[in-house]
Parts: structure tokens; C-alpha cells; sequence
């Protein structure tokens, strides 16, 4: 069962700078919020928050493919794992967000003030 | 046999009992489709902010703003650098842990026990972190009032520069005392007092003219709205209570439900370092008696770094949902 394995601390390393320069992208770009990211939107989000999701994602990859080493399994394993989370993490999110920006309109266009 | 074409040699095995089709051992294999469901946890909690964040867009919190705290630099606004340090402890410790496997592949008991001790540390630092931080929020900074129609009015000066209640608020002749069972005859509980009574906000307001009232309400520059002095006064006739710091019912940052998702998910992820830590100390101690050195390999340091590294994921999501967005 045991593959040979060699060391691998500096593709480790690497992955930690990676991670270290993303996070201090992230905060940099948190703190300065460039108007141009932060004022324009694109699908009722601002590109800034767009740039940190995708950030996010860009992280999240290099922890699973390299800390978790799924890069290491076989492929069906890793389709397994990796294909699921990210179908039904998708359509979650496009069902729960349409839903939240519908509600977000009848309060808003309705007679009754909720919160005022 | 035409028909079905399989593997060279492995034809034998394939009925045989014992092989692994995923090139995973049951353990391994088990422990990847339990992240997998606690993956899909957590996205159903983050999706749940995401769509009260979209149903209350327009009155949501800024993050910048509430979480601004930093050790030892008390009345210093510095957003995001507390928390900032907190990701980099918990990939530090996720490094360690990598190591930690590496090193285990090499059967080097040594250091699999200093890396995995180190990051036993780092999750230890990093659950102080998370309570210290939360003891802020809850403490909060500023205090609020919140309205009959359960919006939350915040207090600013002419520049737009937060003011504390204690700045400003009026101590009137009216104290009441919090009344506890052992002072009342007919009385079950209440909750604790705010520092100031709403007469008391008012009239504080009132004796200071250049005090302004912020609403929840984002505007297109995507601050939030500061009232005129006369509207200021009309909305703060309408405050029924005094609100400091946060709870599960109502926070002094805005939005109710800001709160309760702060609490649950970044509780939730404490509660899951915090469990990470034991588990991994559990598994340390193993490696110091040798359970791994006996069992010729060290497979299970690399179960439960899955289980970490899966934790050190979820933050990096939570950091960006929560301090970020």
C-alpha cells in the first residue's frame, strides 16, 4: 500500500508563501478599498468582493491540493470528493441568494414598513 | 470476455476482497466523506448569511466597522489586522501539521511529535483569539438606541466619527435599580440593564447640538446615512431602548440577525479547532509512546491533518465571508 514518499517540506513552504501573500492581498486590498473595485457592481456584487471571492477560492485549492494532497489520490477519489461539494455548494447558493434579493424587493416595495 | 475489458492481473483481485478502488484505506476514505458533509454544513450556514445578507442589503453592518479591535492598542481603529493574524496562525499551524504527515511518511517519530505539538499550539492561540475577539463583540464600543419600529440608531459627530454613549449621555435623578429575585417579591428575572436609560440618551442628546444620528440605511456611496439635526431629534423621540454590545436578540452594530450568524458560525468553527486541538493531542500523545513506530506507519497522523487542514479551509472561507465582504 505505501507508494514511495519523498519529502516534499519545500512544495509545503511554497504553499505557504502562496497562502501568506494572498492573505495580505486580501487585508491590503480590505483596508485601501479602491473605489474602482469597490464602487462598481457586477451581478449585485461590487468587483472588490468579487476579487476576495475569488481569492478565497484560489486558497482554498492550494489547501485541499496541496495540504489535504488530493492532488496525490487517485482521480476518482478526488472527483468524489470535489465534485459534489462544489455542485451542490453552487446551486445552493444561486437558489438561497435569488430567494434572499426577491424577499429583499417585496420589503422594499411594499406597503407596510418593517423597520423604521 | 470481450465484452468486458478490465485491468491486467487485477482481475483475480477484483472479487478477491481487501482492495481499495479508491487507492484510499477505509479510514482515509471515511474521514474525506466525512469533510465532505461537514463541507456542505458549513456552506448551508454561509449560504443561510448570504441570503440574509441579500434579504437586508440595504441596512446590513459594515464589517470594517465593528471589528477594529487589536491587543494592547485600546481607542486604535484597526480593522481586519487582529483577524489577519489569526488566518496566519491557523495556515502556520496547517503547515506544521503538513509537516507533521511529512515527516510521518519518513517515519521520523521525532519530529512528527515537535510539528504535531506546534500545532497543537497554534490552534490553542488561535481559540483564545477567536474568544478574545468575541468578548469585544459583546462588549461592544459605542452603544445604540434602537427605535419602536426596531431600526438602530447610531451616534456621530459632525464629522461622522462614531460617539460613544458614555460621551454624551445625561445622568438624570431616575436610577433604577437592576432588580435581582433576592429584591423582589414577585419578579422572575430581567435582563441585565443598560448603562443608560433612553430618557436619559435623549436628554444627553438634546444638551449636545452637534451630535448627529447615523440610521442602518447604506447609501449609494455606500456609507451609511447620517440624519440632520431635526431629523436626528424626531427619529431619537421615537427610541425605545438603549442597546450595548451584542446578544442573540438584538447587537448595538445594526441588523438583529448579524449577530446571531456571528455567533453561530465562528462558535461553530471554534467548537470545531477546539475539538481539532483534543483530537490532536489524543493523537500526540500516541506518537510519543509509539503506537504509530509499532503500527509501522503513521496513517493516522495524516487522518486527523485532514481533519485540520479541513478546519484551517472553513476559516479561510468564514475570514472572507465575515471580514472581509
Amino acid at each position: 500500500m505505501s507508494h514511495e514518499h519523498v519529502s516534499n517540506t519545500g512544495r509545503i513552504w511554497k504553499v505557504f508563501g502562496i497562502l501568506s501573500v494572498v492573505t495580505i492581498i486580501e487585508v491590503y486590498l480590505g483596508i485601501i478599498k479602491p473605489d474602482f473595485l469597490f464602487m462598481n457592481d457586477f451581478l449585485s456584487m461590487n468587483l472588490l468582493n468579487w476579487i476576495f471571492y475569488a481569492l478565497t477560492i484560489f486558497k482554498a485549492y492550494y489547501i485541499v491540493w496541496a495540504f489535504m494532497h488530493i492532488e496525490g489520490e487517485k482521480s476518482t477519489l478526488r472527483n468524489a470528493v470535489v465534485l459534489p461539494v462544489i455542485f451542490l455548494i453552487l446551486y445552493l447558493l444561486f437558489i438561497l441568494l435569488t430567494e434572499g434579493d426577491y424577499i429583499y424587493g417585496v420589503f422594499k416595495n411594499s406597503t407596510i414598513k418593517w423597520n423604521f | 470476455m470481450e465484452a468486458t475489458v478490465t485491468t491486467a492481473n487485477s482481475e483475480e483481485k477484483t472479487w478477491g476482497g481487501g482492495n481499495e478502488p479508491m487507492g484510499a484505506s477505509y479510514g482515509k476514505l471515511m474521514m474525506w466523506f466525512f469533510i465532505v458533509s461537514d463541507a456542505l454544513t458549513f456552506s448551508g450556514f454561509l449560504a443561510a448569511y448570504g441570503f440574509s445578507r441579500f434579504k437586508f442589503i440595504e441596512t446590513w453592518p459594515l464589517a470594517d466597522e465593528v471589528f477594529t479591535h487589536f491587543p494592547f492598542m485600546h481607542g486604535v481603529s484597526a480593522p481586519m489586522y487582529y483577524v489577519a493574524l489569526m488566518t496566519f496562525i491557523l495556515i502556520f499551524s496547517s503547515v506544521t501539521m503538513v509537516l507533521a504527515v511529512d515527516a510521518g511518511h519518513q517515519m521520523k517519530k521525532d519530529k512528527v511529535a515537535l510539528y504535531m505539538f506546534l500545532t497543537i499550539i497554534g490552534g490553542l492561540i488561535f481559540v483564545g483569539s477567536q474568544a478574545w475577539e468575541w468578548k469585544n463583540f459583546i462588549k461592544g464600543e459605542y452603544g445604540a438606541v434602537e427605535t419602536k419600529g426596531g431600526s438602530l440608531l447610531q451616534f456621530v459627530d459632525k464629522e461622522g466619527h462614531r460617539v460613544a454613549l458614555a460621551d454624551f449621555a445625561a445622568t438624570l435623578p431616575e436610577e433604577r435599580e437592576q432588580l435581582t429575585r433576592s429584591k423582589a417579591k414577585w419578579f422572575m428575572s430581567e435582563p441585565t440593564l443598560p448603562s443608560y436609560s433612553v430618557a436619559e440618551v435623549q436628554a444627553g442628546f438634546k444638551s449636545h447640538p452637534d451630535l448627529l444620528i447615523r440610521t442602518e440605511v447604506v447609501t449609494k456611496e455606500k456609507q451609511k446615512t447620517v440624519l440632520s439635526r431635526e431629523e436626528s431629534e424626531l427619529r431619537l423621540s421615537q427610541a425605545s431602548l438603549v442597546v450595548e454590545g451584542a446578544n442573540l436578540t438584538r447587537n448595538e452594530y445594526g441588523s438583529k440577525l448579524f449577530a446571531d450568524f456571528f455567533f453561530f458560525i465562528t462558535g461553530f468553527h471554534g467548537f470545531h479547532v477546539f475539538s481539532g486541538v483534543i483530537i490532536n493531542i489524543i493523537i500526540f500523545f500516541n506518537v510519543l509512546v509509539g503506537t504509530y513506530e509499532k503500527r509501522k506507519s503513521y496513517e493516522m497522523v495524516e487522518k486527523v491533518g485532514l481533519y485540520w487542514h479541513f478546519v484551517d479551509l472553513v476559516w479561510v472561507f468564514v475570514f472572507t465571508v465575515f471580514y472581509l465582504v
